[in-house]
């Protein structure tokens, strides 16, 4: 009767694992406890039927066992028990049903007053959008995406001028605030799911579809893919950031909108601000006394000024910030710097102009920062132009080569030649990737049009990637 | 007109040469055995694929050459193959084709030519989809789903050819099945010997008489969809394409619903999982009657589950689509309706229990798997009640807890009726018995080694672990002791598929080898088993077709003398035909 | 016809066999008319589910309904002759006439493969206007549905050709009669489908 001990065996050893077992349910940290409530009903319900079914049979099993005096009994049906049986099962699945469409309604209902936020999935990352001051999210089509307007928005849509655009898979959201995330798709079929929050739903594109939750906890929770979607689906990975109402204010406040973004691309990677200095800059005459190139003039150039120790005159040394260039140009001859002459006539500018000419002049010495700042803009590109979503940061095999100790490594190419990975491979894999296919990978990367500056900053960034 | 005579007048061509015998044979057996051996061969291919996933999951990045592109041809090739090319295939191509005439008492399959055709249909279908091994881009890797638009887009695998090919072959596949299953229902309802009645035939031939319906009403949504989806790639329509931006470029499609498809497939998709289960159903029910010697409990009502499930079939498609963005009201209804079809299902599950109480059971090989069958087909149509009542499946959608649902009552318990049936029907096929020891050994690792897979992996759902993933690494919600379940899970997976290679042996062995079984070696009442030769020689009947007094479960009959009574025996005092005896 | 209660307890002892010619549940037809009946449901099935999606599709917003070619009226003029064809090829092999069944069988065939001619014409004329499969989903459609219809015509034809040249040479009915019998009823159905699906079509 080795079947019947295996059942029970099977029993004993399943209901022991269940408690056992280390593998439950990620902690809840969404509204949603009355979903794991119903999925305990079932349990309860369900697990009982298991083990009677079970324990039933591996005690007919061994009671029933072939006896050659003996004989079966000759039983076609019966009606009665059928129709209890029957019963039973109805009452049971009732059971499991009536709070489970009780839970689906709660649901299907979005509460009044929830706020909302974009979830847009792409082949192989996540963006995000909110919609900014207005609360009114701003009008997407297809055909308006591209490198410089990633999140297709309508240009000419005043709602989504506004709107704060995330583009590195993280999302920040207030704790204990219900949220209704509405969901796109640039391309196929995607999911946005995390699992404290139990709630999922897919991301297709063609139509928006939205899922709604409430964080009750503060913390750092995984946001996976969960619906197939191409060969980097396992790397579609984002996180959710639930923090205090002042943090997450302050995060938002800090994350560009997209009519930011689309100044600073206006004129290379200048800002309006940026660009009010320069033009001021030229309109005074500034520039027939001081150089931005660091080439010497009758004043000081302004190649790094900004943050630079000087001395002055009278043997004082000042470090050059924003006081000291404001009062430099209402008032030059109070504080000339050592080795100049006190010719400098004075400026009157309004308070506007002077902050734009100190944003001019802090990107004249941030370029010069190649280093650091290079790096950080490279950095920046890399998130917001999904290059992120094929290549990771740390080593994995993704839908493209790791960036991870990429430069300078020696590769062998989809047509068997060797290259060295260096700045001008790496110039040309941006450009016209296809031609220049890493052996192992699928030709499936789009070329990508950026300016040399923006190709020095990437290649800055993989530099720093070891 | 008498309809009896009809068929028994029917002029039944006896083949002459080799290959008009077992090659372009149109005679049932030799097709059965034709489908199963192909559907076999085809399922060791998917069997050596599904070692190759877990290897991976297992021990990531051990094996350099399984990276995502091809893991992802493996997983949707793997799933395609079991469902479609295996156990469809062996249920109805394989089971039906030679126990339907021979359990109504028919000489052949009422079309043999077009059954003929039906099997070579089924083999091209194969060999294109082998095929798709080679083209440029290798296979699909789009999940046996094949959902667009990825599986027509870059970033998938296989989206250029190998889609193609797939979708081509599963319309010759759909060809094949028409054809025989057109067979099936006219044979079974037509050409049932004299004193057959609908309600003395045998459950096995229920579940795959109902299944078949089901397979000739639902394979069209597939074809439909197959179709459209093969216009979307090739001719660039946009049945199932929105506009979308792939890889950087905006692509010409616009319009299409991608929700579409999944209702299309999914119509198709939830009755085709009741293919593969009413056969075992019905299968099961006669191999524990025979073997605990004990009529099936409840005959009737297991035949008016048999119906309802399969009718039920038809309006539960949408539990696959919870979460797929479309109307959310639609979920109340769909939910509503699964968890009714879960009603008829317990039904049958208590009638085997209930069977085996009071009964006098043998423990062969074939009852070890029945009884099996029930254990994990329990434990599998119960995880279906979590992911059928919608905010359950919210959590659980996509995870390993769907793996593992599907896996048990698909890729266990009608696979353990596949091999409880072998094992049962093998002496009438062959005239030899299987050997006992290595089934029992065949047995023991396959039954405990899947519950070893498949148990705990549901546990993994629970944590939340996404399906279709090659590598987990990255993700802080997945414990490090999630990859020591999936080392025990991959370890046993690799065992109970070596343990599939005893059976194989024993099959090949005992063919020839094996001891002589005699025509009825279980003593059971059905008509298969009494056949005038064993093997059944060609019409199966010899001069004249047998005669059904009862019907398929008189078991322990009190006051007969043996503890069975053929389906075929007169009562007393009767000579067959109907005279008396004095 | 004695008529039985299906779920009768069929355990009870056995009074003797039943002849089940008069049973409920199989039918006084030949088996390949049985058959024929049970294909008919599949094909329903498909063309059903076409036009389910057809109407699904068409509520989406960028559906532009075809313009529709004279022509189309014309082809189904045909088809309807065709039914005519083989319907009194069937009454004719019934009355073993073998003169008149080879003619209006041949003439059933033959304004069949009329009908595909003209159908592809249309093709070649949307084409012509601009109207390409892709264009639009209602084209897609349209273009989907003409070509499923006409492609089970040409499964029809292939039987058609077999039992023709049978016909001729044989010169004799026999056996082909049920042949008739059967593409009568193939067509009869094809031009239903054709029916429901052309009117469909003309609604907006």
């Amino acid at each position: 009767m080795v079947i019947a001990v295996a059942l029970i065996l099977i029993v004993i050893g399943s209901v022991w694992f269940h408690f056992w077992s280390p593998w439950w349910l990620t902690p809840l940290s969404s509204n949603w406890s009355l979903m794991d409530d119903t999925l305990m009903i079932t349990f309860v319900v369900t697990g009982f039927v298991f083990v009677v079914v079970n324990l039933f049979m591996a005690y007919a099993l061994i009671r029933f066992r072939y006896r050659a005096d003996r004989r079966a009994a000759y039983e076609p049906e019966n009606k009665k028990l059928e129709l209890w049986l029957t019963g039973l099962t109805t009452v049971g699945i009732v059971i499991m049903l009536a709070p489970g469409l009780i839970v689906l309604a709660d649901f299907v209902h979005v509460p009044e007053g929830a706020s909302v936020v974009e979830a847009v999935g792409k082949q192989w990352q996540w963006k995000f959008r909110f919609p900014g001051k207005d609360g009114i999210l701003g009008n997407t089509k297809p055909r308006f995406i591209s490198n410089q307007n990633p999140f297709g928005l309508n240009p000419d849509d005043p709602n989504a001028q506004d709107d704060v655009l995330i583009s590195n898979s993280e999302l920040h959201l207030p704790v204990d605030l219900p949220i209704q995330v509405l969901l796109r798709s640039y391309d196929v079929l995607h999911d946005f799911y995390v699992p404290h929050f139990r709630v999922k739903m897919d991301a297709v594109p063609g139509i928006i579809s939205s899922l709604w939750f409430t964080p009750t906890k503060i913390g750092r929770f995984d946001l996976a893919c969960a619906e197939y979607c191409g060969i980097g689906h396992h790397t579609m990975r984002g996180a959710v950031f639930v923090e205090d109402e002042g943090s997450f204010q302050n995060w938002l406040n800090n994350q560009p909108t997209f009519a930011q973004t689309i100044a600073k691309q206006t004129i290379g990677s200048e800002n309006s601000q940026v660009r009010q200095g320069r033009l001021l800059a030229e309109a005074k005459g500034c520039l027939g006394c001081h150089s931005v190139d660091g080439s010497p003039g009758a004043g000081p150039s302004w190649k790094g000024l900004l943050g630079k120790t000087e001395t002055l005159t009278d043997g004082t040394t000042v470090v050059v910030d924003e006081n000291y260039i404001k009062t430099s140009i209402l008032n030059p001859n109070a504080s000339v710097i050592k080795g100049y002459s006190p010719i400098m006539p004075a400026y009157q500018l309004t308070d506007d102009e002077l902050n734009a000419f100190i944003a001019f002049t802090a990107s004249l010495s941030a370029t010069n920062n190649t280093a650091d700042n290079l790096v950080s803009k490279g950095k920046q590109l890399a998130e917001q132009q999904g290059c992120l979503g094929c290549h990771s940061l740390d080593g994995n095999a993704s839908a493209g080569p790791t960036w991870k100790g990429l430069f300078g490594k020696t590769e062998t190419l989809a047509d068997n030649t060797t290259i060295i990975a260096d700045e001008a491979y790496l110039k040309e894999a941006i450009l016209n990737p296809n031609a220049t296919i890493v052996a192992g990978f699928a030709p499936i990367m789009p070329p990508y049009t950026f300016s040399d500056e923006e190709l020095n900053a990437l290649i800055a960034y993989t530099k720093t990637i070891q | 007109m008498a309809h009896v005579p009809y068929q028994e007048a029917l002029p039944l061509h006896e083949p002459k040469s080799f290959w008009t015998r077992y090659v372009w044979s149109q005679d049932h057996k030799v097709i059965a055995i034709q489908y199963t051996l192909t559907a076999v061969a085809v399922g060791l291919v998917a069997l050596v694929m599904s070692w190759l996933m877990r290897l991976q999951i297992g021990f990531p990045g051990s094996f350099s050459f399984i990276d995502p592109s091809t893991y992802y041809q493996l997983v949707t090739m793997h799933g395609m193959i079991m469902v479609i090319y295996l156990l469809t295939a062996i249920f109805l191509g394989g089971f039906g084709n030679f126990l339907i005439p021979l359990m109504v008492g028919a000489r052949d399959m009422v079309f043999p030519f077009v059954n003929m055709l039906s099997y070579w249909a089924y083999l091209l279908s194969v060999l294109v989809l082998m095929a798709s091994f080679f083209v440029p881009g290798g296979p699909t890797g789009a999940g046996w789903t094949l959902y667009p638009p990825q599986a027509i887009l870059p970033g998938t695998p296989g989206s250029d050819s190998g889609i193609v090919l797939m979708l081509v072959s599963l319309i010759l596949f759909i060809v094949a099945a028409t054809m025989g299953g057109l067979n099936y229902v006219t044979t079974v309802i037509q050409a049932r010997t004299y004193g057959m009645t609908m309600m003395r035939l045998p459950l096995s031939v229920w579940g795959i008489f109902m299944a078949t319906i089901l397979a000739l009403l639902a394979f069209p949504a597939l074809f439909v969809g197959g179709v459209m989806m093969l216009f979307d790639r090739l001719l660039g329509s946009s049945f199932f394409m929105p506009a979308v931006v792939s890889m950087g470029k905006m692509l010409d499609y616009q319009g299409g619903s991608p929700v579409l498809f999944q209702h299309i497939f999914w119509f198709f998709g939830h009755p085709e999982v009741y293919i593969v289960a009413l056969p075992a159903f019905g299968i099961v029910s006669d191999i524990i009657s025979t073997h605990a010697r004990k009529n099936i409990f409840g005959y009737r009502i297991m035949v008016w589950a048999i119906v309802s499930i399969g009718v039920l079939s038809f309006i539960v498609w949408a539990h696959h689509m919870y979460v797929s963005g479309m109307n959310p009201y639609f979920g109340f209804f769909f939910a509503i309706t699964t968890l009714i079809i879960a009603v008829p299902t317990a039904i049958k599950v208590y009638n085997w229990v209930l069977t085996l109480w009071q009964g006098n059971i043998h423990m062969t090989v074939p009852m070890l798997f029945a009884v099996a069958f029930v254990s994990t087909f329990t434990i599998g149509g119960i995880t279906g009640l979590f992911l059928g009542n919608v905010v359950i499946d919210l959590p659980l959608s996509d995870t390993y807890f769907v793996v593992a649902h599907f896996h048990m009552v698909m890729g266990v318990s009608p696979i353990l009726v596949v091999f409880g049936g072998i094992y049962h029907w093998f002496p009438k096929i062959t005239g030899r018995m299987l050997n006992d020891t290595l089934g029992q050994i065949h047995f023991w690792l396959t039954f405990l080694g899947t519950y070893a897979i498949y148990f705990p992996m549901h546990y993994l759902g629970f944590i939340g672990m996404p399906r279709r993933y090659y590598a987990y690494e990255g993700y802080q919600f997945i414990p490090e002791s999630a990859q020591d379940l999936n080392v025990f899970i991959t370890i046993s997976a690799l065992m109970v598929g070596a343990a599939q290679f005893i059976f194989l042996y024993n099959l090949a062995w005992s063919a020839f080898k094996g001891k002589p079984a005699g025509s009825n070696p279980w003593n059971a009442t059905t008509l298969e088993w009494q056949t005038p030769d064993t093997p059944p020689s060609h019409g199966n009947w010899g001069d004249r077709l047998p005669i059904v007094y009862r019907w398929a479960y008189d078991y322990s009959v009190p006051g007969a003398e043996k503890d069975f009574i053929p389906q075929n025996q007169p009562p007393a005092g009767e000579n067959p035909g109907g005279a008396a005896t004095t | 016809m004695r008529t039985r209660h299906q779920s009768k307890k069929t355990w009870t002892p056995a009074v003797g066999m039943i002849d089940i010619s008069n049973h409920r549940f199989s039918f006084s037809l030949a088996n390949e008319k049985f058959g024929l009946r049970i294909f008919l449901a599949v094909i329903t099935s498909l063309f059903l589910l076409l036009m389910i999606s057809y109407q699904i599709r068409m509520k989406l917003s960028d559906w532009d309904s075809l313009p529709f070619p004279g022509l189309l009226w014309i082809n189904t003029a045909v088809l309807i002759l065709s039914c005519i064809g083989f319907q009194w090829a069937k009454i004719a092999a019934n009355q073993n006439n073998i003169t008149r069944v080879k003619i209006t069988l041949l003439g059933g065939g033959l304004f069949t493969w009329l009908f595909l001619f003209g159908q592809m014409l249309v093709w070649k004329q949307l084409n012509n206007m601009g109207f390409y499969l892709q264009t639009n989903p209602a084209n897609s459609f349209f273009y989907l549905m003409t070509a499923l219809h006409g492609l089970h015509l040409l499964g029809g034809l292939i039987v058609w050709c077999k039992t023709s040249i049978q016909l001729f040479r044989d010169k004799k009915i026999g056996d082909l009669s049920l042949s008739i019998e059967l593409l009568t009823i193939y067509w009869h159905f094809l031009l239903a489908v054709w029916l429901v699906m052309f009117t469909m079509m003309q609604l907006k």
